[in-house]
């Protein structure tokens, strides 16, 4: 077998809503340690994108693979394959954490509790193992004094470093963000993207859907810009920012600029 | 006033039934009617389809003719059950159709993001249901989960109407033998509302208990 660098390969993946194409012969491959974000219009299919690869949707046709496993699949060959079952995708799925843009913690667990599920139930720690893991990670992220906080009693900026917490304790291959600082007020984003940066120069491997394009071009390796259900562009930050030459990528950017001011 | 004090040993036999038959209907339909809230909520359309009829249709019975159904109407198909059993076996019946939808009800309030966070964290279907989705719809489920039982202990005065002797038909034998109504009604009527008002009074404490936000 032929040995692959690439932690996530995505190859030719579609995905229709009904007769709406959301994404288009997408191809992506991410290494071992990269930080990629994937910007463009809203309905550009980002999110869609992103979802697909812990199967949170369904991909229709394609491939999407990390660390050569099928993520959806029980193989990568379309004729034969059948969709993976609930106990396979969900061992799958402990490997590539997600933090979602209105955070989703669990309201019935403290800050503690909601890092510690999946410690507990999917990975089968101890009690003390769990606590002791969870607690680092809270600490890590600026919670020391929030352990046994409900999520009700947090800011928003406080219940997304949570989240991020939740996705990190289960030390997963890879990390997938989506728009987690859209539904935040303006003076809370900057404490979680503090905890994204370290965790990028920690050499988590990240894959980010955001608006924060200032942050996006500090923090990436490769910025993926998406529109109409394909990927436009695929460039390093500084390519991606200053070069001139895609119509589409400039209008957007021109766009957003016009949209902060 | 004489009548009703050696009234109430009967009346508390009857109770004693009425007591069994709440607890084992309430019992019987919580468990298969969570089972089968769980399987319309997530099954396949066609167990959705199947789980729907019996809903549907079970509800649109009046719970006399259900009991009398089980009741006249099993024997035809070798199924003979004695008057308690095929009381409690109609009142499940009737009360399953009701905790299937509270239960689809409490789980179909929670945001999906809840399901799709305990995804995403790796549990699967089993534990996303034991560790997210039921401790946060339990708070949606009680309260018309305990109408539900106060209703039973209600409606089970029903039952008398097959021959099970329970506080009704305890009643009404009391009355046969003394002719004095009054007294033993008032002192009936007190009991059902004893039973009643403890259960809301549980409902109140049960779901500030589950209140967390």
């Amino acid at each position: 077998m032929k040995m692959e660098s690439n932690l996530l390969k995505i190859k030719s993946v579609k995905k229709s809503f009904g007769k709406n194409i959301v994404l288009n012969d997408i191809n992506l491959s991410v290494s071992k340690g990269e930080v990629v974000s994937i910007i463009g219009p809203s309905g550009s299919g980002k999110t869609t994108l992103l979802r697909c690869i812990n199967m949170l949707t369904e991909y229709d046709e394609g491939s999407i693979q990390i660390e050569n496993t099928e993520i959806g699949y029980t193989s990568s060959d379309e004729t034969t394959r059948k969709k993976r079952n609930d106990k396979q995708l969900s061992s799958i799925r402990s490997d590539i954490g997600m933090v979602f843009q209105l955070f989703y913690l669990f309201p019935h667990l403290t800050a503690l509790e909601n890092v510690m599920l999946g410690l507990r139930k999917v990975r089968k720690l101890s009690k003390s193992e769990a606590t002791q893991i969870a607690s680092g990670w809270l600490e890590r992220v600026g919670l020391s004094d929030k352990f046994k906080s409900l999520p009700s009693q947090l800011s928003g900026g406080q219940q997304q470093r949570v989240g991020i917490a939740r996705a990190v304790a289960m030390d997963p291959k890879l990390l997938l963000l989506d728009e987690i600082t859209s539904a935040l007020d303006p003076e809370l984003i900057q404490e979680v993207l503090d905890v994204v940066k370290k965790l990028a120069e920690d050499g988590m491997t990240m894959i980010l859907v955001t608006h924060e394009m200032s942050f996006a071009k500090d923090v990436s390796d490769r910025i993926v810009f998406m529109d109409g259900g394909f990927i436009v562009t695929d460039r390093n930050p500084h390519e991606t920012f200053h070069s001139n030459d895609n119509q589409r990528l400039n209008e957007f950017l021109s766009r957003i600029k016009q949209e902060k001011f | 006033m004489e009548e009703a004090i050696s009234s109430i040993p009967h009346l508390i036999e009857g109770l004693s039934v009425t007591i069994q038959v709440t607890l084992l209907v309430v019992f019987f339909a919580t468990v298969i009617g969570v089972i089968l809230g769980v399987f319309i909520t997530y099954g396949s359309k066609y167990i959705k389809y199947i789980i729907r009829i019996f809903t549907d249709f079970v509800r649109g019975i009046p719970v006399l003719v259900l009991i009398f159904f089980v009741y006249y109407g099993f024997p035809a198909i070798g199924l003979n059950l004695d008057n308690f059993v095929a009381a409690v076996v109609a009142l499940t019946i009737f009360k399953t159709s009701h905790v299937i939808e509270n239960t689809r009800g409490a789980i179909e309030s929670i945001h999906f993001g809840q399901m799709e966070a305990a995804k995403s964290i790796g549990l699967d279907f089993k534990r996303r249901l034991i560790f997210v989705i039921f401790p946060l719809a339990i708070r949606r489920f009680l309260p018309p989960w305990i109408n539900s039982v106060a209703d039973t202990a209600k409606g089970s005065a029903l039952v008398s109407l097959i021959g099970v002797v329970d506080l009704m038909l305890a009643m009404q034998k009391v009355i046969g033998r003394t002719y004095e109504p009054m007294p033993v009604y008032i002192v009936g009527l007190i009991i059902y509302v004893l039973i009643n008002y403890s259960l809301s009074a549980t409902s109140r404490k049960l779901e500030s208990k589950y209140r967390f936000n």
